[in-house]
């Protein structure tokens, strides 16, 4: 038997599959075994209710797709009064995402979900949605090393729960961001959001998103995504958790390999609704063949010597 | 819904462009109600990622069928596929037509491939005992008119126009319409309608003049098809107040809802067009 558990922090997996925020919900419970995942990332939740852009909010580009949903939600009085009830029988860790104009926002966020108890297992910090502005900021908060250990810190005071902060690609070094984001208490780093990205038809030439730009991901970014694991793997003490372009059990396992302790899955279970269940038992057919009985036997094991 | 692996039984081209195909699934002709949808995986690969979404055209013995037209990699990934191939489909999603009770005239407007989802629609109206069915179908030019013997073999009265004349009147479906409305005396009716979201504007428009319930079908881009993901809104108006800060409550005129979720038909009335 091989045993895939992993922990994060304080925040103990079953297995390293989490289902990415924004591209799963309850919705996904009559299609998959929604508690076969390590774990789900719910859809961002703001203080007040934000509307969203306008459409057309996806495209497709080649390998990726680029979204400029704009955190829609109806902001977090419905979702502690609505959400969260549809959860039930839901029996793996449930992670709240959160964002805020400024830390004092991702602060009271932090407190609120924290008093929704037992209900909510770790918060995951958007600090890197490419399709909002964070109040007046110019740019993204996880371009900014100060405002990313000031939100973290604000979080940190509000919460006991494991903080997982969602970083940007978009960045000159991603090391010196996730340094800041420790700094603030965040127990692991997620790298990363959507890259800042858009097309265009010639014929019209119209953005092909309502939004004029949005973010990629997809197949397209793994790559890049990887490099930024790996370098984090090198240079800080953080659990990462890798995210972009995973589409199957061996993309999962590159990341693994690089440095992440657990991944998500997001854009591919929109092409397919069984990819991160799939990962799931691929992943164990994997490790058999390899020989591997723990996760800790080839994660951040990547053979760098003479080829 | 379910996410099915299906074969193909047959994929035909119909007319320049525009395909039928007809995939088994005794679990689908059971499910699908006109309106609904399926979400299909155009490659197993990354050569399209996201699914397409496609109209339930007719629902058949053992499966239901689909109605496409070849408007990118998707759709002519799709055209390719041979019979016995397999397509791995999601369905049957979104809510459908509702249909009014069997009194009064049917009116079906069908602006190009909008004509999909309507043949199923004039199937189980028929079905229904429903008399006084009248189709219309507007089309660039006559090699794009879709389902006019399907539609005359179920009994419905069809009328055609053609935006260069080459097939019945020359101008735009929503001239028909009006015409028709102008000379019909049977009694309240219902409008359904599916076309370019132009055309459904104006169709909305002339029902809501006329004082006619209309049901329109909508497209838009999607990714995830059941509601998860939120890309696919359309303006619902609204008299809704969003809490802007802790201050301030703000009235809107619209909210979004999801094209794949709340809808795809929804009451013409509805929409902030």
């Amino acid at each position: 038997m091989v045993d895939l558990s992993v922990n994060i922090g304080q925040l103990k997996l079953k297995n390293p599959v989490m289902a990415a925020s924004g591209t799963f919900g309850p919705e996904y419970r009559e299609l998959i075994d929604i508690n076969s995942l390590g774990a789900i990332i719910l859809k961002t939740v703001t203080l007040n209710e934000r509307s969203g852009n306008p459409p057309p909010r996806v495209a497709e580009t080649e390998s990726g797709m680029l979204n400029s949903i704009g955190l829609e939600n109806k902001g977090f009085a419905d979702f502690a009064k609505n959400k969260i009830s549809k959860l039930r029988g839901i029996k793996i860790p449930v992670i709240a995402s959160i964002a805020g104009d400024n830390e004092k926002e991702y602060g009271m966020l932090a407190a609120k979900m924290d008093r929704l108890g037992p209900k909510i297992d770790a918060i995951e910090i958007n600090l890197s949605c490419p399709n909002v502005r964070h109040g007046r900021r110019e740019g993204l908060i996880a371009q900014d090393e100060a405002a990313t250990r000031q939100v973290l810190r604000a979080a940190r005071r509000s919460t006991r729960l494991p903080l997982i902060a969602k970083l940007a690609p978009n960045v000159t070094n991603i090391t010196n961001i996730a340094v800041a984001a420790a700094k603030g208490g965040a127990d692991a780093v997620l790298v990363s959001n959507t890259f800042q990205a858009m097309a265009v038809d010639i014929e019209t030439r119209m953005p092909k998103l309502g939004n004029i730009t949005g973010g990629l991901s997809g197949p397209a970014i793994k790559p890049v995504v990887l490099k930024m694991v790996w370098d984090l793997y090198n240079s800080i003490d953080l659990p990462i958790i890798g995210c972009g372009g995973i589409m199957d059990y061996k993309d999962a396992a590159e990341f693994m390999i690089c440095g992440a302790s657990a991944i998500q899955v997001g854009t591919a279970t929109f092409a397919n609704p069984r990819a991160a269940t799939d990962i799931v038992k691929s992943l164990k057919g994997y490790m058999t063949k390899n020989g591997y009985k723990k996760l800790n036997e080839f994660t951040g094991k990547l053979k760098t010597g003479a080829l | 819904m379910k996410q099915l692996i299906t074969e193909i039984a047959s994929n035909k081209e119909m007319t320049g462009g525009f395909y039928r195909m007809r995939l088994k699934s005794a679990y689908l002709a059971g499910k699908s109600l006109p309106g609904q949808f399926i979400e299909v995986r155009c490659s197993d690969g990354y050569d399209t990622l996201l699914r397409r979404p496609f109209g339930v055209h007719r629902v058949v013995k053992g499966g239901i069928e689909i109605l496409y037209e070849v408007v990118g990699r998707g759709t002519d990934l799709l055209s390719r596929k041979k019979i016995g191939d397999s397509l791995d489909v999601i369905g049957p999603l979104g809510r459908g037509f509702k249909l009014a009770p069997a009194k009064g005239a049917a009116i079906i407007v069908a602006g190009g491939n909008g004509v999909a989802p309507l043949l199923a629609l004039v199937e189980r109206l028929v079905h229904g005992k429903r008399k006084n069915i009248f189709v219309l179908i507007g089309a660039k030019n006559k090699n794009h008119i879709l389902c006019r013997d399907e539609f005359k073999k179920l009994g419905a009265k069809v009328m055609i126009s053609t935006e260069d004349g080459s097939d019945g009147r020359r101008g735009l479906i929503t001239n028909c319409l009006s015409s028709l409305l102008s000379t019909m005396d049977c009694g309240p009716s219902t409008i359904y309608a599916c076309g370019p979201a132009g055309m459904l504007k104006v169709v909305a428009n002339i029902a809501s003049r006329e004082h006619i319930p209309c049901q329109v079908s909508l497209e838009e881009r999607m990714a995830c098809g059941v509601g998860v993901c939120l890309g696919c809104p359309v303006k619902i108006k609204t008299k809704h107040k969003i809490r802007a800060t802790k201050y301030e409550l703000r009235n809107t005129s619209y909210e979004y809802k999801m094209v794949c979720k709340d809808g795809p038909v929804f009451n013409a009335e509805e929409i902030a067009w």
